[in-house]
């Protein structure tokens, strides 16, 4: 919106980013992007590469297992997609709350900011530790 | 509608009727990626192993097959609304975004289809057993 035309160029513009101290609000927010978009670019084209592999036939989706066979790399891209889809599920249940009008009292909304990281790392962990304890990855 | 102001240039052209739409559909998608992504992920790490001909038998089921492509469309509905927000918030050249925006929507609908079409392709013709 600001500079669709030149002349409100000398228009005073609102405080951004820098005169803000970062709390827990702005971290959750821009996590929820983040996850959210990391999810569409990467995780998203690997679920839909992993569908057409299978039904592609067995060389096909032995070529898509041996993506993930760079020692720690294929584990790292598991388990930062499983992370951000914790992180954007729990965010984006606090924004239903919101949406709801509710959670916007300063404690409230700093504990809930707080609580929804957390949240993602616990079931993260929680997963993987199952994951692990199953053996079948 | 007047030249000077950003209020008077806007004043007078109505509302286009249909601003909360994009609002409404990213929260209904939203409820539906909530039920269907938990479904995959419990379904997945309860499988046995990853082999070919397990995951042939397990697709091919249609109470598998068939939250699998509501998922699909869900998740890609989800995605594209997501991504063209984030479009509209960091390239303010009209020409890119809209470029941007066409792209998008090739890859929604493109990703879509090229999904769905996998697990139908596998739910059909897959029966190993």
């Amino acid at each position: 919106m600001a500079g669709a035309s030149g002349s409100e160029s000398n228009r005073p513009l609102s405080p951004h980013l820098q005169v803000y101290k970062w709390g827990p609000h702005m971290l959750v927010s821009i996590l929820h992007r983040a996850t959210g978009d990391g999810m569409a670019l990467v995780g998203v084209p690997l679920l839909v590469w992993w569908l057409y592999a299978i039904s592609a036939g067995p060389e096909s989706y032995e070529y898509f297992l041996s993506w993930f066979n760079w020692g720690y790399l294929g584990y790292i891209v598991l388990v930062g997609m499983s992370f951000a889809f914790f992180e954007h599920m729990y965010s984006g249940l606090r924004h239903f709350v919101l949406d709801a009008g509710a959670g916007y009292e300063l404690q409230t909304n700093k504990m809930w900011s707080i609580a929804v990281p957390l949240a993602a790392i616990i079931t993260t962990g929680a997963m993987w530790l199952y994951i692990a304890s199953k053996n079948i990855l | 509608m007047g030249s000077g102001t950003n209020i008077g240039r806007v004043r007078g052209l109505g509302s286009a009727q249909e601003g909360a739409h994009h609002w409404v559909m990213q929260r209904v998608t939203a409820v539906g990626n909530l039920l269907l992504v938990l479904w995959l992920v419990f379904s997945l790490i309860r499988l046995p192993n990853f082999e070919h001909e397990l995951m042939i038998e397990w697709l091919s089921s249609p109470l598998v097959a068939v939250p699998m492509m509501l998922m699909l469309v869900s998740i890609f509905w989800h995605l594209r609304i997501g991504l063209q927000v984030l479009i509209e918030d960091y390239v303010p050249d009209h020409g890119v975004r809209f470029g941007l925006i066409l792209l998008l929507n090739f890859f929604a609908i493109g990703g879509a289809a090229l999904g769905i079409f996998s697990v139908a392709k596998i739910a059909f013709t897959g029966v190993v057993a």
